[in-house]
């Protein structure tokens, strides 16, 4: 109420200028990613796989947390905007010196980066970045704690577009560590924001946050309940950590009350999509026949993935004239 | 040094004071109310028309930071930003470094802040030996040297035999405990209220029962044990209830507020807003409303600044990273002023939770107006608006969710012992 209700992404007339979270974005930005994802998905089929969009431009992947997908992912992307990249795994080099963050974003602005891709384990650490950089650069969120991961969200997206077509007429389930999944929190927000009218949270008590129908959702507990009818089934990785504190019993016992494994997906609609944004357990959150079966689409998303993050990449960057 | 205060509307809480009354100071103590004493010519005359005049406030918790984290904020820095908020006592808690558990600390504070000859310093000393949660500390020597209470700030203190123990040895002295209800287990790794925000943002929460489960545990072992019991900082409607039943079951208990819960709440945080990041945490707007009522039915004592000032290079970091609090002693009293016309509370019962509710809860003599008394006063202009810009806040802790906020209310005038400590310019 007191404090500045401004969407820090969007510039005074309402396009994306940096990409933080997919809560605030309205959906005609979501279509535009979409609709631009499409165009450079034909891109990444041809011969010749560069555009020159971001040609002269540097984007600095700077990555406090480590990861390997998502960071080869975006530098792939950019470079076939023909920008010059440039990786940072921040982990291993300036923070361990005892510089802050902000410090080290300040250095790279200064070496005239144009893009930043910003991956942290601290939710929210991106809005600070973008709150400290000047007007011409552009913050891309990769990940950010618990929070969000938008791009994989609009990745999630674009591929649950690609095979089902229309969101207003879907049942989408998302299952596991809803608690700590940013990717979850991502799926969620973009979900509603593009019309789809039921989706359903399936995970043990623990692993739900408080509150959660508060960003319009169904909660279940129970997975065949929860799976019944339902036209894409998002999986979550269950990060290994997770199973050492108290929040779960095992790994196994997972797997056997929410793992997806063939005779659980029959409950799903037959024509019902399996998505993971990887790396997956195999035989913790899903089980090897349903990650390499005829309904999972997990290796296209990776695919998509690249599409998507050229077109956030160049939308951001005002060179995407769609 | 004689000083007549003209023409203000006097409000005196504790004496049932409300109307215009002129108030006269000589030799630092009041010496009349309504007329001048006999021969009294003033040296010097306050035109308080228009403005309220009222006991120097009384705050139950304001972080100097001294000693040991001067890079945070000094006493100068701080007793200039009581002056300016019109706080003329306050309490500061142990958590300094080192932690305020030997006489010769205390001693030495309480002289530092002597010699500056503002705000009345009165120090929470620890409630353990450098508050590890292990040893007690000598309380009855420390509070010889000056301690009014003891606490272990917001420090957890995790082993209840230990803390079973030090409230038995405080009520063999007749001493206060303070405690802030945090259960540190419950509220492991947490930084925001478990609710919609901390769900939307992914930030790692802190349930209404780490208040309560150790709400609970205090509120029995008050009982088991007779201590002087004062909570401090309750953030929840239901932490409120069981305060409430307590009482009821007649437990002898205080508690207090921070001004920012009575104001702002967990969606306040907005886009990660670390000023927002405070101890206990913003929570819902169900809980500030009960806490906004408690305080007006009394059932909450008093309410505080909670003042913590933050370097910047502690706060411009992620929310979770960000070193909690905010700045408050320039705000306690704007902020008190609002919540009273929000809800109408009646002027008088507001300043009374900022000076003499407080000043009772502290046991010192302070916080009323009555002829003999300290003259430590406050002039206000309560019909002023000002916009809160944090560069301009004499507090070295520049760091408030308020910046850029308009409230209304400021201290034209402070005075400690019957001395103009502070003038608006």
């Amino acid at each position: 109420m007191w404090l500045d209700p401004r969407n820090p992404q969007l510039n005074k007339n309402g396009e994306l200028h940096h990409l933080l979270s997919i809560d605030g974005l309205p959906a005609d930005v979501l279509r535009q990613i979409l609709d631009a994802a499409e165009s450079f998905a034909g891109v990444t089929q041809r011969e010749v796989k560069k555009v020159p969009l971001l040609r002269g431009k540097s984007v600095f992947n700077i990555f406090f947390e480590n990861s390997t997908r998502t960071r080869t992912t975006f530098e792939i992307a950019a470079k076939r905007l023909s920008a010059d990249v440039i990786n940072l795994a921040i982990a291993q080099s300036s923070t361990s010196k005892g510089e802050s963050m902000l410090d080290t974003v300040a250095n790279l602005a200064a070496m005239q980066a144009d893009m930043f891709v910003v991956r942290h384990a601290a939710s929210g650490a991106p809005y600070l970045i973008a709150k400290h950089v000047g007007p011409d650069i552009h913050v891309i969120n990769a990940g950010d704690g618990r929070h969000q991961h938008p791009t994989q969200g609009l990745l999630d997206m674009f591929t649950i577009r690609h095979y089902k077509k229309d969101f207003t007429q879907l049942r989408v389930a998302i299952i596991g560590d809803i608690l700590h999944s940013r990717v979850a929190r991502s799926q969620i927000h973009a979900l509603t924001t593009l019309g789809c009218p039921e989706i359903r949270v399936i995970s043990p008590r623990t692993l739900i946050p408080a509150d959660i129908k508060s960003l319009g959702v169904h909660v279940y507990h129970d997975l065949r309940e929860g799976l019944k009818d339902v036209d894409v089934v998002s999986t979550l990785r269950l990060q290994n950590e997770r199973m050492q504190g108290a929040l779960l019993a095992s790994g196994q016992e997972f797997y056997k009350y929410y793992g997806i494994t063939p005779d659980k997906l029959a409950l799903a609609k037959p024509d019902a999509i399996v998505l993971h944004p990887g790396p997956m357990n195999r035989g913790v959150e899903i089980d090897s026949s349903v990650a390499d079966g005829g309904q999972s689409v997990i290796l296209p998303q990776v695919n998509f993935g690249i599409a998507i993050r050229m077109a956030v990449m160049s939308i951001v960057a005002g060179s995407w004239r769609g | 040094m004689k000083l007549h205060i003209k023409g203000g509307r006097l409000i005196d809480p504790c004496n049932s004071v409300d109307g215009t009354h002129d108030l006269f100071i000589a030799a630092g103590k009041v010496v009349a109310v309504g007329n001048a004493p006999a021969g009294f010519t003033a040296n010097h005359v306050i035109d308080a028309a228009g403005k309220i005049v009222c006991p120097g406030l009384v705050d139950l918790s304001a972080r100097l930071r001294e000693p040991g984290f001067e890079y945070m904020a000094t006493l100068d820095s701080e007793m200039d930003a009581a002056m300016a908020g019109g706080v003329t006592s306050l309490a500061c808690p142990p958590d300094t470094d080192p932690p305020l558990d030997e006489p010769g600390l205390v001693e030495m504070l309480k002289f530092r802040a002597r010699n500056l000859n503002k705000a009345r310093v009165y120090p929470v000393g620890a409630l353990t030996e450098a508050l590890k949660g292990v040893r007690l500390t000598e309380m009855a020597e420390l509070r010889e040297s000056g301690c009014v209470a003891f606490s272990h700030a917001d420090v957890p203190l995790t082993d209840h035999q230990v803390l079973y123990y030090a409230m038995q040895y405080a009520a063999t002295f007749d001493i206060p405990v303070w405690l802030r209800p945090q259960d540190a287990t419950l509220a492991r790794n947490g930084v925001a209220h478990e609710g919609q925000v901390a769900t939307r943002l992914g930030l790692p929460p802190i349930p209404v029962c780490a208040e309560t489960a150790a709400l609970a545990v205090i509120l029995l072992l008050a009982r088991e044990t007779g201590a002087r019991v004062h909570l401090c900082r309750l953030s929840s409607a239901e932490g409120i209830n069981m305060v409430r039943r307590a009482r009821h079951d007649g437990v002898k208990v205080t508690c207090d507020v921070a001004v920012h819960h009575l104001h702002l709440s967990e969606l306040d945080i907005g886009h990660f807003d670390p000023n927002c990041h405070l101890i206990p945490p913003l929570r819902s707007q169900r809980d500030r409303d009960a806490l906004r009522k408690a305080l007006a039915e009394r059932l909450i004592d008093a309410v505080c600044s909670d003042h913590c000032p933050v370097d910047d290079d502690a706060k411009q970091l992620p929310f979770s990273e960000a070193e909690p609090g905010a700045t408050g002693l320039e705000l306690l009293l704007p902020l008190t002023l609002k919540w009273a016309e929000e809800d109408n509370v009646p002027l008088a019962t507001a300043l009374a939770r900022i000076t003499s509710d407080a000043a009772n809860l502290l046991g010192i003599d302070a916080g009323h107006l009555s002829v003999g008394a300290e003259a430590d006063v406050c002039v206000i202009d309560a019909g002023r608006y000002w916009t809160v810009e944090p560069a301009t806040l004499k507090s070295q802790g520049k760091n408030t969710p308020y910046s850029g906020i308009e409230l209304k209310g400021r201290v034209t005038h402070t005075l400690v012992g019957g001395q103009v400590a502070y003038e608006l310019k």
